[in-house]
């Protein structure tokens, strides 16, 4: 019930946002060669969207409708959802023509054509990664965290030091493994989860301390998934900032307009508003030692 | 000499004794010709496969997501290691199997009304656990059982792997145990009891020792199988080959590293199914000396 209440202000918010984001009557278009008829296009006048499903708060949002899990994509509301539906409309695409396909991210970077114009799920750019498909610009940086229960030791630790003599769990194809194993190094190795529910089973069965998960997804795990949980803190970064971006098929010729759509975004502020709007908490920072 | 050459064909070609891989020898061919033929049809059926598979439109993407050589260097000395825990898991395991299984099976055999329950319990629990999934029973274990919190029982995700796979592979191998001590036949039981042996005894001097020799094979069979299985333990968070292999894929997004992981599998099969058909062929051979003599 709080969490729908919170939801509708949150779209209350989100659609003024939308509303002033665009400025004003002008056709929605406005990036030269970047119209719908320019792109190559899996349907003619239809962006396909990739997503996960389950696809969950606060990247996603509304109520789940078939064949959809726990959230909509097609709500828009949620982060990701908001920011496809933000390129989109750049891009000349009204709602309607936006249509989203469930493809479980394992599946965004097999070989051959793949089955969406675009995929969106809190998928990494990785230098390794970007031989194999296309990545556009950054739509959200972050920084990884650790969720475990309230209570336990771990909730205390203040330092990426600290972490060390804990169990941590991370879930498979994370960079939050990477980060792990090159920076916090435990004295026990991580253990490695297909899921984040799986790795949520395992921490309130005591098999792992803590969970290490980007900070978005913490949100929802504290929020959503754990009875008593808190996120001891996030990460800091090491190396280059990390970042999610939108996949494509490598060597997509739309990639260049995506990546317009996307550095508009920023430009005009959208970005920043809608990370406001769907992951504006925040948690304290672990220091170093 | 001769005589014998034409009555034992190269071994592991024509397969009359060894493993059955090519076919048979007709028994009129001569060995050579037999060679031949096999070696040239062999050629022209994988060349044609080769050839379809190269010639495939998407045969540069799949060369590069599964035949990357450098992916394949870099991954593949850290999913050797994380093999290890496959090892481990398997050799345990199997111990424990072994005996269990033939717990079970000897439960299923006891004789008499009195003992039914016991053998409608063994019953059903070979049902079960053949029936059920294994990826079910690891993960009902490996998180359920660990959520009751029951004090004093391990929580370790490689514990409850294995004990899942210790469940259902000894539900398959009690089967092949009382397969093997059905085909001990009755006489032998009987010629045992009336020396006065009792039924413990019948089994454990006369009928196992008979049974399990006959199904070593197949016992080889169901160990190969719990080997590969071992890679379901990864589900609980364990970070066995399969598992790093899958780290290594998401983190470059090319599934060379799966490559690597069958390739340890084969290493480990391949021997262990050779060692089996030499297995049947010694056996095969003791039984027909034995007729002889």
């Amino acid at each position: 019930m709080r969490a729908a209440f919170f939801g509708l202000a949150l779209t209350i918010l989100a659609l003024g946002l939308a509303a002033t984001a665009t400025g004003g009557p002008s056709t929605p278009s406005a990036i030269p060669g970047c119209a719908k008829g320019d792109l190559s296009l899996l349907k003619e006048g239809t962006l396909t969207i990739g997503g996960d499903n389950p696809s969950f708060p606060p990247f996603y949002g509304g109520a789940p409708k078939k064949p959809w899990k726990i959230s909509n994509p097609y709500s828009g509301k949620g982060y990701e959802s908001a920011v496809a539906y933000a390129v989109a409309k750049q891009l000349g695409f009204s709602k309607r023509d936006v249509v989203w396909t469930p493809l479980v991210w394992t599946a965004s970077f097999r070989p051959g054509k793949k089955p969406f114009d675009i995929y969106l799920a809190q998928i990494s750019y990785l230098p390794e990664r970007a031989k194999n498909v296309d990545f556009s610009n950054s739509y959200l940086f972050l920084n990884q965290s650790v969720v475990a229960n309230a209570g336990t030791p771990i909730a205390n630790v203040k330092t990426v030091d600290g972490l060390r003599p804990y169990k941590l769990g991370v879930t498979i194809g994370t960079t939050a493994y990477d980060y792990v194993t090159r920076w916090v190094r435990p004295s026990q190795k991580p253990n490695v989860y297909d899921s984040q529910t799986d790795a949520v089973s395992a921490l309130n069965s005591k098999q792992i301390d803590g969970i290490v998960v980007d900070f978005p997804s913490a949100l929802y795990v504290t929020a959503v998934q754990l009875d008593d949980g808190v996120i001891v803190g996030k990460l800091p970064t090491r190396g280059p900032r990390e970042h999610f971006g939108i996949v494509l098929q490598k060597g997509s010729p739309n990639l260049r307009c995506v990546n317009k759509a996307v550095n508009r975004l920023w430009a005009n502020g959208t970005i920043k508003k809608l990370q406001k709007a769907w992951i504006a908490k925040t948690a304290p920072d672990l220091r170093w030692r | 000499m001769d005589r014998k050459d034409r009555a034992r064909p190269p071994l592991a070609l024509t397969g009359s004794r060894g493993s059955r891989i090519l076919g048979t020898a007709s028994p009129g061919g001569s060995g050579r010709r037999a060679v031949v033929v096999a070696t040239i049809s062999t050629l022209v059926f994988f060349g044609l496969i080769v050839l379809l598979v190269v010639n495939a439109a998407g045969w540069p993407d799949v060369k590069h997501a599964f035949f990357d050589r450098s992916i394949f260097e870099e991954s593949f000395p850290e999913i050797a290691r994380a093999f290890l825990v496959n090892v481990k898991i398997f050799l345990i395991a199997e111990v424990f199997i072994l005996v269990f299984a033939l717990f079970i099976a000897v439960l299923r055999g006891l004789p008499g009304p009195v003992f039914f329950p016991i053998r409608a319990l063994a019953t059903v629990y070979t049902d079960l656990f053949r029936g059920i999934p294994t990826i079910l029973v690891i993960y009902i274990l490996g998180f359920g059982v660990t959520a009751l919190q029951l004090p004093g029982v391990p929580v370790s995700p490689l514990f409850w792997g294995a004990v899942a796979l210790v469940l259902v592979y000894s539900a398959y191998v009690s089967e092949v145990y009382r397969a093997g001590i059905e085909s001990v036949h009755p006489s032998q039981a009987a010629a045992a009891r009336s020396l006065g042996l009792t039924h413990g005894q019948t089994l454990r001097f006369v009928v196992i020792p008979q049974a399990v020799r006959r199904v070593i094979p197949p016992l080889l069979n169901d160990f190969i199988g719990l080997q590969k299985d071992t890679a379901l333990v990864a589900l609980l968070g364990v970070v066995e080959a399969f598992r790093q292999s899958q780290i290594d894929v998401s983190a470059t997004f090319n599934y060379t590293p799966y490559i690597c992981t069958a390739i340890l599998f084969i290493a480990i099969t391949i021997p262990m199914a050779r060692f089996t058909d030499w297995l049947i062929a010694r056996d095969k051979r003791r039984q027909q000396a034995g007729r002889m003599a």
